[in-house]
């Protein structure tokens, strides 16, 4: 393992030596630096030609450049760094500030997006795998198809056009006739219908109950002006995270008798991580991401704690139920806390709360909570408009990698020895078929950062996709350098963790 | 041979697991259920190209695509030859109401300009059509170029072995390191002004051959362990007749499906990187050029976005559902959801 991982490193290290290079050079060649000042005859033209030759040292042949550039980035290996530019820009400025500036907000896009789009595909491809034929998998298998075939900044113009200012509109005045009341009920429950399958009659059951219930609760939000103050306040947390609780024990361990325990552990811990995010309710409304990581921690740890001590003889199966049931209790009290901070961030954005330029509102001036809603609203369509292709290539693979995983020979054997179904498909499928994913991760990266070149571009974000294509456009490699460095980087880094992780999940593969 | 008792004896039931077998691999099981039927051999070029004409989806998928190089083609004509679509696609015209499209489905008429009218009064549908001429070039050029290159790094690499297959492989994990549209930006801003459509078709097929390179050299890697190979190796053949004529037959398949995949996202490539300004240039069209030329007027003239928008789309999901129905067709083992 250890040679395994040197060697790669070592290998990784020249490849991104080698792909810097490489696009060094295409970038240097893509055309004339000084094509705009060429065409310019204003009077300092001489001279602003031969500062710009200075900046971009245009009197060293491009091999020579490329060796400045490395001296640049390895001034960044060396300890304190003073040095560490990563090379000026033709304005003479450093690069480095303005890749710190645009990281961030990259990041956030590409892994917002890696993370719902992951979550979202692989429940989606398990279920069409676990209906497959049915109608909900043809659904499925056409959206999927739709995504891969849809430009992004096609998609992201619609929405940035027709979700965002319509919704804004809307949110202005919330109302609803009961035709589209109705309607998105009768949508919701039929999604459900085919979602959970069975005959006839249950399937008629499920929507019914389900349109009643989307139907109903809509009416009551619309009503009560919750999309005015939208909360869910501590009872809401509570109740919610019961269910979660419920729901996470029945998946993972079953509601048998011989695995009621789990049940009854899962269930305190929620209730003691709700008394807790109730307790520390005074100290929410100034929050840093400190204090944030140390109630988040408090609270699993205390949430495995009660499934471990409450457990019995499952107690191991418990504790790991109750840490999933405790990272609800925190996902749901930032929900709630962010929900709440919305009627603030919407007077400050002027009534427009969602978003379609840029990552941030500037000089909002907000708390954590509202400063954190304000950066989600942005992402929202951002994400949305990127995660569409991930989506769709994650639900296919997912599908795929279970259905290949049922018709093998363990699985028949796990049924055979008398397994009920849920064991069979959570601990013996669905783990196993998880194990190729982690390669598709890796390398769907790449592919997203490419995206968010484009996203950026549609919504006006200054992230580096903006480092990118404006550098490409003046021909000034250094920019276009920094980006390549971190894509570069990533993804090589990303191959390296996919090729272990794989070793490590499947014990038949040998690292050399 | 429903009449035999199957216990009676080994030999016929032997016989019978046979028919059984040679029948599902020739798709005629519902074909001929009496006891006398002949069953009709076919070649397994025969037995794919009927798997794929059974394939739903991708058979609307191909008279989709049919239908779209028809009439992209025809409208206007290409090169030299006229189409019949008389306005011309550089023309100013006056406005018609606003430049709105006159299309109508029900009952369908064409009128004036079909499609609408750009801000300076150019028929849009003319526009339209020259775009997606362009655009479907440009993805069948990627295809190709990107095809040609990826199977013969691919079938080297996989063939040759040792110090080739370092070199090739090195050099494909190199370009796979790059994001694909940032390669592909800069490649086509060097290409820009070379050849125009022909030549950033050409250039981006240059980069996009390395997931194909992948797939070729593992089908390589364990098709030049075979006994054909050792066979054909044994009395004589060339490395070059080995490669071409013994094994690449046997990957077409793969190769084929890849291909038209690499179509369909060259489509999406092509736009992408005409919207952000790297990509086809004016005077020149393709879909995507069109669709960052008219982002602007999506408020006051949504057609002039919309349009373009759905023939990329339309082109796209064609060639993904042809590819897959390939895919299906070559490979009947895998998953067969008939989208």
């Amino acid at each position: 393992m250890r040679v395994f991982i040197v060697r790669r490193v070592v290998v990784s290290f020249f490849i991104v030596l080698a792909s810097t290079a490489l696009m060094y050079v295409l970038v240097a060649l893509s055309g004339n630096p000084l094509q705009d000042l060429l065409e310019n005859n204003s009077p300092g033209r001489e001279a602003r030609i031969a500062a710009r030759t200075q900046a971009l040292n245009l009197d060293v042949p491009i091999p020579g450049r490329y060796l400045l550039w490395l001296q640049d980035v390895g001034q960044c290996l060396v300890p304190g760094g003073a040095q560490c530019t990563l090379g000026l820009d033709r304005q003479n400025r450093a690069v480095l500030p303005q890749l710190e500036v645009a990281i961030g907000s990259t990041l956030r896009l590409v892994i917002a997006a890696t993370v719902l789009a992951l979550l979202l595909g692989v429940v989606t491809g398990v279920v069409t795998a676990l209906r497959q034929y049915s109608s909900f998998d043809y659904g499925v298998t056409f959206v999927a198809f739709l995504c891969f075939s849809l430009p992004v900044f096609w998609v992201s113009t619609l929405l940035k056009q027709y979700i965002a200012i319509d919704l804004n509109t809307w949110l202005r005045d919330p109302e609803m006739t009961y035709a589209s009341i109705v309607l998105i009920g009768l949508v919701v429950g039929a999604l459900w219908a085919v979602v959970i399958g069975g005959d006839r009659r249950r399937r008629l059951v499920v929507l019914a109950v389900a349109t009643l219930a989307t139907a109903g609760t809509l009416t009551v939000l619309l009503n009560s002006g919750w999309f005015q103050r939208p909360t869910f306040g501590i009872l809401g947390v509570g109740v919610v995270s019961l269910v979660a609780a419920f729901l996470w024990s029945a998946l993972f361990a079953g509601l048998r008798p011989r695995t009621r325990r789990v049940l009854y552990a899962n269930l305190a811990a929620a209730l003691a991580g709700t008394v807790l995010v109730a307790v520390a309710q005074p100290f929410m409304a100034d929050m840093s991401w400190l204090t944030f990581a140390v109630l988040a921690v408090l609270v699993v740890a205390v949430a495995v704690a009660i499934g471990w001590a409450l457990g019995g003889h499952t107690r191991r199966l418990s504790a790991q139920i109750a840490g999933v049931t405790g990272v609800t209790v925190v996902v749901l009290m930032s929900l709630d806390q962010l929900l709440r901070s919305y009627p603030t961030v919407y007077r400050k954005t002027g009534g427009r709360p969602i978003a379609t330029t840029g990552s941030e509102t500037p000089n909002l001036n907000g708390t954590f909570w509202e400063t954190n809603l304000d950066l989600v609203l942005h992402l929202l369509l951002p994400t949305l408009a990127i995660m569409l292709i991930s989506f769709a290539s994650y639900t296919r693979y997912t599908r795929a990698s279970m259905l290949d995983v049922m018709n093998q020979d363990y699985v028949r054997t796990a049924r055979a020895k008398g397994l009920n179904e849920r064991t069979v498909i959570v601990r013996h499928s669905f783990r196993n078929a998880l194990i190729p994913l982690a390669t598709l991760v890796a390398f769907d990266f790449a592919g997203v950062l490419g995206g968010a070149v484009v996203t950026e571009t549609v919504f006006g974000w200054s992230g580096m996709g903006r480092l990118f294509t404006t550098g490409l456009q003046q021909i000034d490699p250094n920019p276009v350098m920094a980006f390549f460095l971190i894509t570069a980087v990533a993804t090589v880094l990303f191959n390296m963790i996919a090729d272990i992780a794989y070793a490590f999940l499947d014990p038949r593969i040998r690292l050399r | 041979m429903n009449d035999r008792d199957p216990r009676s004896t080994e030999a016929p039931r032997i016989e019978s697991d046979m028919a059984g077998l040679v029948a599902a691999d020739t798709d005629v099981l519902e074909a001929a259920p009496t006891a006398q039927r002949s069953v009709a051999a076919r070649s397994s070029a025969q037995t794919i190209l009927l798997r794929f004409l059974r394939h739903r989806a991708a058979m609307s998928g191909l008279v989709v695509l049919s239908l779209i190089v028809l009439l992209a083609f025809s409208s206007i004509g290409f090169g030299p030859v006229p189409g019949w679509w008389g306005l011309d696609f550089r023309v100013p015209m006056p406005l018609e109401d606003g430049g709105r499209p006159t299309l109508q489905l029900w009952p369908f008429s064409l009128g004036a300009h079909p499609f609408g009218q750009d801000n300076i009064g150019r028929d849009y549908f003319a526009l339209a059509m020259k775009g997606t001429q362009q655009s479907l070039i440009i993805a069948f050029l990627v295809g190709l170029v990107g095809t040609a290159v990826g199977t013969v790094i691919g079938a080297c690499a996989g063939y040759f072995r040792g110090t080739t297959e370092s070199v090739l492989m090195r050099m494909t994990d190199v370009i796979i390191t790059i994001p694909l549209l940032a390669v592909a930006a800069v490649i086509a801003q060097i290409s820009g002004g070379v050849g125009g459509v022909w030549g950033l078709g050409i250039f981006l097929g240059l980069v996009t051959w390395t997931g194909l390179a992948r797939i070729v050299r593992g089908e390589f890697l364990s098709l030049r362990e075979k006994e054909f190979v050792d066979a054909a190796r044994s009395v004589g053949a060339s490395s070059g007749r080995i490669i071409f004529r013994h094994i690449l037959p046997n990957t077409i398949g793969v190769i084929i499906v890849a291909a038209t995949l690499a179509m369909s996202s060259a489509i999406l490539l092509e736009s992408a990187l005409s919207f952000l300004g790297f990509g086809v240039r004016p005077p020149a069209t393709s879909l995507g050029q069109l669709i960052n030329n008219y982002r602007s007027a999506m408020g006051p003239r949504p057609w002039l976005f919309w349009w373009p928008g759905l023939f990329i789309i339309a082109i796209a999901l064609a060639v993904n559902f042809i590819g897959d129905g390939l895919r299906d067709a070559f490979d009947p083992r895998q998953d067969r959801a008939k989208a």
